[in-house]
């Protein structure tokens, strides 16, 4: 029992200097980039508890360009643009972790798959995978979101759609390099089945990449979901998603402060995901920079 | 007495590695070349030789220290401003590099890198007459058809014309000293003599002197005035052509003479054992001495100094030319 | 070189023929419905008009007869019909591309300009603070919602600072000149219209530069890093070695052979002008073919929204084969062989 307590122990310690020496590692710019998404994920878990306006009711009067009561105005509805920006993180952020969560799951195995078993299994993905990408993403994205009508749910489907194959070309090309090293080829000789292999020996090799580039494309999809919802493919007018805000901010921009607020909300999360991707692939991956 | 064409005193060169510590790839070294004859340094990669002489022409990346002197014609040119050091290079030192597929800019057709580097330094001539002029040049070095290859791209030579256009290059603006880094390393066989004969000739020709960088001894016997041999960043022996090779002082020319092979002698060849020492691990004492058969004691823990013992000088403690190595047998 | 582009040509009409069965199958999910995506709602009761539809693209016949049907018009031409404009959609699509290209042209060389040049400034002054606000100003160009930027961008020159016009490509009541192209710059040089040059380019200008900063990101990371890796190679130290100073190896030597790996992402950063036009369009109603996708997505009008990603999927590849091309071409190594 006291072993086991203090194994587990050591692993904690160990997974705090990792972080230890993550840090170390990491430049400045990175460190600003994950201060920033954590900022995002903190809000995104509080904010309800926030000492801050409601976001879906009139609080002030309409229009009102910043000022000391409201730091950011006020909409056409006299809601507090701050408080609702600061809302929006909860449509925005966890939408942006399902769909990359998502696109990363499902691109992984098919482009596992693709590149462990070959023959036609590859053949038939990676066609598949080659058909996706040559649609331009943005109108991919707003032809299966129109088509499966409205709503955030479908425009997540959409973004998943358009992120998978990404993550399959990326996780083939692993797997096709892990496949002829030593260990596997042991493993094989040893009798192992292929989706032991696959699991065990070859999947556990291949995330780095794959993990850095999801950091890097979790902006890329929070500006993604802003677009369509900024179409009206995505989120639905009250709720204060940011690409709807600026929607609403577009059709009176002579209030420019109410499509500031969210604007610099995604700016600063693209920022942040693209700083933070940066540094990790510094530090773990040397041979891509 | 007449003012050598080149002449190093105590050069050094520093690098700095990952963890932040300084080490010397060249810790020293003294020679001299006059006018119009030809030195020829011999060395295992990594010996510093090509560092050497890319330090004084402020060819290195810019992390390397270099310190000590180097005077060309008399003027210092360690520390020398970067604006008049680029009069120098191409003017009055031509540089011949060992592998003429990468350093000829693969975009760029031959002709034009070659009338760059007229232009570069004469302003006056018009574009036109500079590929006139490289024309001209690829003429001399003996390469056929030049009017049709001034308008080829690197790729489109075979590695021997491509050496010899790099050789008309090194020679556009006549200049004084030529530093060729191993220039025939990167060819085949067959073409390493027809080579080495243009280089030569030329030189010759033009009265230009040669400094022949060279892992292979045999390269530069039948050329060379002089001749000095390097190991792990110093120079180790160093003399006139002759008595480097019939009157060997040091053990590691005598291995190096021991690994050329020659035509008439059916003896084996015999390899150096061992590899040289990392510039950021250089043992105590001579650092040959791992790697020397008559190493002793002394050898471990004392650096020997070059000075003349016979008729090269070396730097070893136990020499093996003239009496004592009669001795030793 | 040649069996290069032909193998990337074989693999075109492969792709279109997955594109357009994507697109058939989109079409075919549409609420369980494929008639809602030809037919409006209001006219469903329309019995007359719900046969004739049936008729034209088959609906009364099995799924392969219906995907015959499609493929055929597709090949044909025919795109359908826009619930919206009642117009063959593509028609409106060919009307309204001009206006698109001219757009997107314009983006792609204030993006390649900006790129290259902060590409230069920062490779030049590498580790600066030059170079490190070359890489912020390019950086954050990529990472703005354009949508915003746009609409912040126009606020600022437009409203506030009257430097440029508003949105739109002429002034509401100047009409556009004679078509030729179809682009305004050009027809009207055509007609000899300096004013109504001046005007379209002025027009033009605001929404070119947004576009354009959002692609300036990734060619400036690009020339960068292959600038800096130029200045690394023997070429360049062989230039030095000729006496070429610092700012002759970086213009002569390097910036040529960073060229080539620029032309091959431009075809990449064309997906990004596709996503960026569409928004761009939107913000600056801009009467082009993202302002029209965006209408007919928001208004559910299926027949448009597939005729714009089909051709949209077409110019993509197009754009990629002319990368191939011209990637091959600027390559002299490949150029020859």
């Amino acid at each position: 029992m006291t072993e086991l307590v203090s194994s587990s122990d050591a692993v904690k310690r160990a997974r705090f200097n990792g972080l230890k020496w993550l840090m170390r590692r990491l430049p400045l710019t990175s460190k600003i980039g994950a201060a920033i998404l954590l900022f995002w994920i903190i809000a995104v878990l509080t904010v309800s508890f926030w000492p801050i306006d409601d976001p879906l009711a009139m609080v002030g009067r309409r229009l009102q360009p910043p000022s000391g009561d409201y730091w950011l105005g006020t909409d056409a509805l006299g809601r507090d643009v701050l408080s609702r920006t600061l809302h929006g993180s909860v449509w925005s952020i966890p939408i942006a972790f399902v769909v990359v969560f998502c696109a990363v799951v499902i691109g992984s195995a098919m482009g596992a798959v693709a590149g462990f078993f070959g023959g036609w299994w590859d053949s038939i993905i990676m066609r598949l995978v080659d058909v996706t990408v040559s649609f331009p993403p943005i109108l991919l994205a707003m032809a299966v979101a129109a088509m499966l009508g409205p709503g955030l749910a479908n425009a997540s489907i959409a973004m998943v759609i358009v992120w998978w194959p990404i993550y399959a070309r990326l996780m083939r090309a692993q797997v096709l390099e892990m496949r002829e090293r030593d260990h596997v080829e042991a493993a094989v000789a040893g009798g192992a089945g292929p989706f032991r292999v696959l699991t065990i020996h070859v999947l556990p090799l291949c995330w780095t990449p794959t993990l850095i580039n999801a950091t890097m494309d979790f902006g890329q999809v929070v500006l993604l979901a802003a677009s369509l919802s900024f179409i009206g493919l995505g989120a639905t007018p009250p709720s204060p998603e940011w690409g709807s805000m600026i929607s609403e901010g577009a059709a009176r921009f002579y209030n420019w402060w109410i499509a500031f607020g969210p604007g610099m909300a995604i700016l600063s999360v693209v920022l942040a995901s693209s700083f933070l991707g940066d540094g990790l692939r510094d530090v773990f991956d040397r041979r891509s920079t | 007495m007449t003012t050598p064409l080149l002449e190093l005193k105590d050069l050094r060169v520093g690098f700095k590695d990952a963890e932040g510590n300084w080490a010397e790839a060249v810790c020293g070294i003294d020679l001299s070349l006059d006018p119009g004859k030809v030195l020829g340094i011999v060395g295992e990669s990594g010996s510093g030789k090509s560092v050497a002489m890319m330090a004084f022409l402020q060819l290195l990346p810019s992390g390397a220290r270099v310190d000590g002197h180097a005077r060309f014609m008399g003027e210092e040119l360690i520390g020398m401003p970067a604006s008049r050091i680029r009069r120098i290079r191409g003017k009055d030192i031509g540089c011949v590099f060992q592998d003429p597929l990468t350093a000829f800019n693969p975009v760029i057709p031959i002709g034009k890198q070659i009338a760059e580097a007229i232009r570069l330094h004469d302003r006056s001539v018009s574009q036109r007459d500079a590929i006139k002029e490289a024309e001209r040049l690829l003429e001399m070095v003996s390469i056929p058809q030049p009017a049709r290859r001034v308008r080829q791209y690197p790729h489109e030579f075979s590695g021997g014309m491509r050496q010899r256009a790099m050789i008309a290059m090194a020679l556009a603006n006549r200049p004084r000293l030529i530093i060729a880094d191993e220039p025939t390393t990167a060819l085949d066989v067959t073409v390493q003599a027809q080579i080495l004969d243009l280089l030569v000739d030329l030189r010759k020709e033009l009265d230009i002197g040669l400094v022949l960088i060279t892992h292979d001894l045999g390269v530069v016997s039948g050329i060379a005035d002089e001749i000095a041999v390097m190991y792990s960043g110093r120079v180790v022996e160093r003399g006139a052509t002759e008595p480097i090779f019939y009157e060997t002082a040091h053990p590691y020319t005598s291995a190096l003479i021991g690994a050329v092979p020659t035509i008439d002698e059916a003896k084996p060849l015999d390899p150096i054992e061992g590899t040289p020492p990392s510039i950021f691990a250089r043992p105590p004492g001579c650092s040959f001495a791992p790697r020397c058969k008559r190493a002793q004691d002394k050898c471990r823990s004392n650096d020997p100094a070059l000075e003349f013992q016979g008729a090269t000088a070396s730097a070893c403690h136990f020499p093996m030319n003239g009496a004592f190595r009669a001795e030793i047998q | 070189m040649l069996a290069y582009v032909i193998k990337r040509l074989i693999a075109i009409p492969f792709l279109l023929l997955g594109v357009a069965s994507v697109s058939f199958m989109l079409s075919q999910m549409t609420k369980g419905d494929p008639l809602a995506a030809l037919v409006p709602e209001r006219m469903m009761s329309n019995t007359e008009v719900v046969a004739a539809v049936k008729a034209e693209w088959g609906l009364d016949k099995p799924l392969p007869v219906r995907y015959a049907a499609y493929l055929g018009n597709l090949v044909q031409g025919d795109l359908g019909t826009s619930f919206a404009t009642r117009r063959p959609v593509a028609a409106d699509i060919a009307q309204r591309l001009p206006a698109t290209l001219e757009l997107v042209v314009c983006a792609m060389i204030v993006g390649t300009t900006l790129g290259l040049s902060l590409g230069l400034l920062s490779a030049k002054y590498r580790g600066s603070v030059v170079d490190s606000l070359a890489r912020m100003v390019a950086l954050v160009g990529s990472s703005l919602p354009i949508f915003w930027s746009g609409l912040i961008l126009l606020y600022l020159f437009s409203v506030r600072l009257s430097i440029v016009p508003g949105t739109g490509r002429l002034p509401a009541r100047v009409d556009p000149p004679p078509d030729v192209t179809g682009f305004y710059t050009i027809d009207s040089l055509i007609a000899g219209d300096l004013s109504l040059f001046l005007q379209s380019i002025a027009h033009l200008a605001l929404p070119a530069f947004v576009l354009g900063w959002a692609v300036t990101g990734i060619i400036t990371r690009l020339v960068r890093s292959s600038l800096i890796e130029g200045m690394a190679q023997d070429y360049a130290r062989t230039a030095r070695a000729k006496g070429a100073p610092e700012h002759v190896v970086l213009i002569n030597h390097a910036l040529p052979n960073a060229m080539i790996p620029l032309l091959t992402i431009l075809g990449f950063t064309f997906a990004y002008l596709i996503t960026g036009a569409v928004l761009t369009e939107a913000i600056f109603s801009w009467p082009g073919i993202g302002s029209y996708a965006v209408r007919a997505a928001s208004s559910l009008d299926y027949p448009a929204i597939g005729g714009v990603t089909i051709v949209g999927s077409v110019a993509f590849l197009l754009a990629n084969l002319l990368t191939d091309i011209g990637y091959a071409w600027a390559n002299p190594r490949i150029r020859v062989h």
